[in-house]
């Protein structure tokens, strides 16, 4: 019974048997009463060879059509950006992917100052002060994002909520209101704008006086258009609620970020800047916040010290938050996070440095205005006026879907999110489309040109 | 530990809190003990002025580097004054716990039975 | 050394002016971010991100990945943790371009390998559980511990009953309590029996039609066997409790019992710990859960289904909807595939096998020296009662620095709470004899040097990249980013 994963021969395994003061393995296991033990093998496929499973799993991912044979334009927070090779060649390290949480500081400088430098980058592009050592993806920071707002807020639970809050976010946020006791009320977006509408927001926060935790919006918002936060912070401030906002980081390096408007809690999803899409996960969310509010924060964070000698120095610190000390009073329960695409996401940044990424930032708005301008040729206008990053909504002929499906499906083109699959109050034709650095013209004059013939035929 | 400092003007509680007691405003803070055992205290979450404490439950938080503890209040009662130095000053309780006060609470009902003298704090350590 | 590079970050290194990616061709017109963003949103300060060539970048990050202990270089007996050895072949399949590019809002006609995956590794993680039923969402584990509780709750309010306390044993790990506060539960601990199990006849004091569930890690995080598992679960499962399973410990289990056989209804796997992903420094893991049957219509959205072959994704009106934006920590379940598919029946059976027989071992080479304070035999993993270090002037953090100097990382310290100066212990079934043997002596000696030379201890670590790292100093300043200017 030997494994090439498990270094034990027979013979040593009688040895250490012995050593242990036990004829056979079964006298170390009298604990457990014999009639709950196994009795037959585990019901699995037997055991591969290395060269049988790589075959066996190919097979599974020649099965998928990936977006190197597909031409995408889905998007909605999982954004296909190009990956330099440096930060694949970085990541793939074993001195970074088989390391364990850096709890022992001085074994484990390497992550934490990485994970500084990380959480250092995530402030600077959110204009905030502190950002966390990383949360499992965008939904979830959300999630956190309201946690903390009620501790923030002597345990509030009521939330004023962007219809136009990307809906798979705000799905999240209802499973986990179920047992919380959260409420949620809904601020209407603009009919001409699809932005948020101030009125609506005074009127939420008025009705529910004294009991709104947070103002919940998001930038770009689903359909894709930058919101104005400007005096946001001023009406929440005024009903003792806090700021949360979701928001794209890319987005962030061309117009003036959530934390330049004095947003509380900025969160979000990092998986555009340096990781592939992955099926969406792993992934990484993010939460930067301001020093005042540390002590309600989620997660991990590392902070710069120095040694006995002086030599400076990373850690964890401000652990009193979290949940191996504070158990059931902790600000979450997060463990675990996503580490290690901090370090792809970390690398990813310094490559691309701010100018590299304004770049990548204009190239894909650029893209969408080639698209939008090619689609208005058609009579294929955006769902709503307003300034879009680097996707938009756009309104198709009724009666169209399954035609541009069609075409599509024979084109092998995946043309964006239809819209109403995931929300209510968008017309049923209404598809939002995500462009990036990554679409050559080529593919962004098929996309027109299927809308167009498909789309325009009606 | 024997080291500890109890001065004998002061009543205690089993849960390490040090009271002070004038007319029916008491003074709160942690014992000498206490802070030695938490280690190198960084923060206190202090209570508001005008807050309403129950006996027996959470007055402060004290943070410590790995590990927190729960400062309970001795009596049920108001808030009158915390000791807002401790917000820049957290770690002056371990200079000295006597004079690093936490909070003072005007008292509306009995001080917890539990509360010992100095020489009944000592037997506990 | 060139120069001393210590701490030295990538903003100190920074030099205004360079990049290290190249301009991106222009195939489609330029109009300008003038044109396309008006100026009441353009940013007016810039981020203050690095400037610097790719070469720079690189070395950077190779020199900081130096300073990190790892398992591909030294043994890594972290209790609880599970540190073993992470397969190379799972890291290149989980690169193949058929999963990393794609999107979580594809059809689900063009995933069809990737939801085939799933579906049958919640199946194989169903039959090594013994559970009917696994959702592969969670991202961590205490994200599958919340995610459980949030079906538990689901399943009682189904039955019309609004339960809202949660049990948990005094020796659980701190994500238990903190899930079941998240997931609003009213927390009440259970207390340990002298033997370092759960006091039974405390639990079922606590029991009642109020609570939801009972949580227990099983092994207990003492490395012991719940022996009274049985009456522990017919007592929960008489007033209509759930009995919860942390997987944590699942890793001594493997092909020796199952904990649906053991009378559990909800549990969660860290594939992270007993399924060999790697840990990536703090992430990212994954944590499925598993359930009975009773509690299968509760589990996240959306789910796979398997139609002759065809995959689909399904949203039942009774689930608890989804935890995570898209399917979870999707490319960590393809290595777990593949370490299954390498293991087979025999090899996973091996696994809790060598796991128990490697702990065993080792505590017999250490406890000359050191001991538990509960009676063994173990399960896989011990933990040291380190409180006669006290009497020499040391704590088991000392003891701990002074580990790291020769080359293996620290026991997992001060946890659980039940045991004074706690050393947790854990080998996993991928280390050899060899290893457990230097690590034994190792241990002996450090323990040595506490009676003979206390103050090498004290001052430990002497021989890694830095000297004892002050972390009062950093709770006291809190530099939580680098302080530009």
């Amino acid at each position: 019974m030997t494994h090439r994963f498990i270094p034990r021969t027979l013979v040593e395994e009688k040895e250490m048997l012995q050593a242990t003061g036990v004829e056979r393995f079964e006298d170390l296991l009298p604990a457990i009463p014999a009639h709950l033990r196994l009795a037959r093998p585990l019901d699995v496929p037997a055991a591969q060879s290395e060269m049988a499973l790589s075959r066996d799993i190919r097979r599974l991912a020649q099965k998928n059509k990936g977006m190197t044979e597909i031409v995408s334009f889905l998007g909605m927070g999982w954004t296909k950006h190009f990956i330099p090779a440096a930060v694949d060649s970085i990541v793939s390290r074993s001195e970074f992917t088989t390391a364990y949480t850096p709890y022992q500081a001085e074994a484990s400088q390497g992550s934490l100052q990485q994970i500084f430098e990380y959480q250092t980058m995530v402030a600077e592009i959110a204009g905030t002060e502190i950002s966390n050592a990383s949360l499992y993806d965008g939904a979830t920071a959300l999630v956190e994002g309201l946690i903390m707002a009620c501790a923030c807020t002597k345990n509030r639970k009521q939330f004023a909520l962007a219809s136009n809050l990307n809906p798979r976010y705000r799905e999240v946020a209802q499973t986990y209101s179920a047992s919380n006791g959260w409420t949620f009320h809904d601020v209407a977006w603009t009919a001409d704008e699809g932005a948020l509408d101030r009125a609506s927001i005074e009127s939420v926060l008025a009705t529910n006086s004294g009991k709104i935790a947070a103002l919940v919006v998001q930038t770009p918002n689903t359909f894709g258009l930058l919101e104005d936060l400007s005096g946001l912070t001023d009406l929440c401030k005024a009903a003792g609620a806090v700021l949360v906002v979701v928001s794209d980081p890319l987005a962030n390096l061309i117009s003036d970020p959530p934390g330049a408007f004095g947003a509380d809690i900025v969160v979000g999803e990092m998986l555009g800047l340096g990781l592939p899409t992955s099926l969406g996960g792993p992934s990484l969310g993010y939460l930067a916040t301001w020093k005042k509010h540390l002590r309600q924060m989620p997660g991990r964070v590392v902070g710069r010290t120095v040694d006995a000698e002086g030599k400076r120095a990373y850690c964890l610190t401000a652990q009193t938050r979290e949940q191996h000390i504070r158990r059931e009073k902790a600000t979450s329960n997060i463990c675990s996070n996503q580490g290690l695409m901090t370090v792809a996401c970390s690398v990813y940044l310094a490559l691309q440095g701010p100018k590299g990424l304004e770049e990548v930032a204009e190239q894909c708005m650029t893209r969408l205005a080639y698209v939008r301008t090619g689609l208005a040729k058609a009579g294929i206008k955006p769902l709503f006026a307003g300034t879009p990053f680097q996707e938009q909504a756009f309104r198709l002929p009724s009666g169209s879907r399954a035609r541009v499906e069609a075409a599509c499906r024979t084109a092998g083109l995946l043309p964006g999110v239809w819209l109403s699959d995931l929300m209510a109050n968008v017309p049923s034709e209404t598809i939002l489309v995500c462009t990036s650095e990554t679409h050559s013209k080529s593919d962004l004059d098929l996309l027109v040109s299927i809308l167009s013939s498909a789309g325009g035929a009606a | 530990m024997s080291g500890s400092i109890v001065p004998e003007d002061l009543k205690y509680a089993p849960s390490h809190e040090w009271v002070r007691i004038d007319g029916d405003v008491i003074t709160v803070g942690i014992t000498d003990h206490a802070q030695h055992e938490l280690g190198d205290i960084v923060f206190v979450e202090l209570p508001e002025v005008g807050q309403k404490v129950e006996q027996g439950k959470g007055l402060a938080v004290i943070e410590a580097v790995k590990t927190v503890a729960d400062v309970y209040a001795p009596a049920d009662g108001e808030v009158v004054e915390v000791n807002a130095a401790l917000a820049d000053s957290a770690g002056s309780i371990n200079a000295d716990a006597y004079a690093s006060w936490i909070a003072k609470i005007k008292i509306s009902g009995p001080l917890s039975a539990e509360l010992v003298d100095a020489a009944g704090y000592k037997a506990l350590l | 050394m060139l120069h001393d590079d210590t701490g030295r970050t990538l903003f100190e290194k920074s030099r205004p002016g360079q990049r290290g990616t190249g301009e991106i061709e222009w195939d489609v017109p330029r109009v300008g971010l003038d044109t396309l963003v008006p100026a009441k949103f353009r940013r007016k300060k810039a981020p203050r991100l690095p400037e610097l060539s790719e070469g720079e970048v690189v070395r950077h990050f190779v020199n900081l990945s130096t300073k990190n202990h790892h398992i591909d270089k030294g043994f890594y007996p972290l209790g609880s943790c599970t540190m073993k050895y992470n397969p190379k072949v799972n890291e290149s399949l989980a690169r193949l371009a058929g999963f990393t590019t794609l999107h979580p809002l594809q059809p689900a006609e063009t995933i069809q390998g990737a939801l085939e995956l799933m579906w049958r590794l919640e199946r194989m993680l169903g039959e090594i559980s013994g559970m009917d039923s696994v959702s592969l969402q969670p991202a961590a584990g205490a994200h599958g511990e919340l995610t459980a509780l949030l079906v538990v709750r689901a399943y009682h309010l189904s039955r019309g009953e609004d339960r809202r306390k949660v049990l948990i044993p005094d020796s659980a790990h701190g994500t238990n309590p903190a899930s079941a506060a998240i997931a609003g539960f009213e927390c009440v601990t259970v207390k340990s029996a002298p033997d370092g199990r759960t006091d039974v006849e405390d639990l079922k004091s606590k029991l009642g039609p109020d609570v939801a569930a009972f949580m227990i890690t099983n092994p207990n995080t003492v490395g012991i066997f719940e022996t009274r598992v049985e009456e522990i679960c017919a007592a929960c499962h008489a007033v209509g409790t759930q009995v919860y399973m942390d997987g944590a410990n699942l890793n001594a289990l493997v092909g020796i019992t199952r904990p649906g056989d053991l009378g559990f209804d909800v549990m969660h796997f860290n594939l992270h710990k007993t399924f060999t992903t790697p840990h990536g420094g703090g992430g990212p893991g994954c944590g499925p859960i598993g359930v009975k049957s009773h509690l299968s219509a509760f589990l996240p959205s959306p789910r796979v289904e398997n139609h002759e072959g065809k995959f689909t994704l399904a949203k039942p009106a009774t689930s608890i909807g989804p935890v995570h934006g898209a399917f979870g920590n999707f490319l960590i379940m393809v290595r777990a595939y593949a370490y299954i598919l390498a293991m087979g029946p025999e090899g996973l059976a091996n696994v809790g096998h060598t796991a128990v027989l490697n702990a065993n071992y080792l505590y017999a080479k250490i406890k000359e020296g050191m001991s538990c304070k509960f009676d063994g035999p173990y399960m896989h993993e011990f933990v040291l009662d380190g409180s006669p270090l006290k009497a020499l002037g040391l704590h088991t953090s000392d003891f701990a620095k002074r580990l790291m100097d020769f080359g293996v990382y620290a026991p997992t310290i001060y946890f659980p709470l039940i045991v004074p100066e706690a050393m947790m212990i854990e080998p996993t079934e991928t280390e050899s004899r060899e290893t457990l043997d230097r690590f034994a002596e190792i241990f002996l000696e450090v323990l040595r040097e506490c009676k003979e030379s206390p103050e090498t201890v004290h001052s430990a670590p002497h021989n890694l990249p830095l000297k004892r790292v002050d972390d009062v100093k950093a709770a006291k300043d809190l530099i939580l980013t680098h302080p530009f200017e």
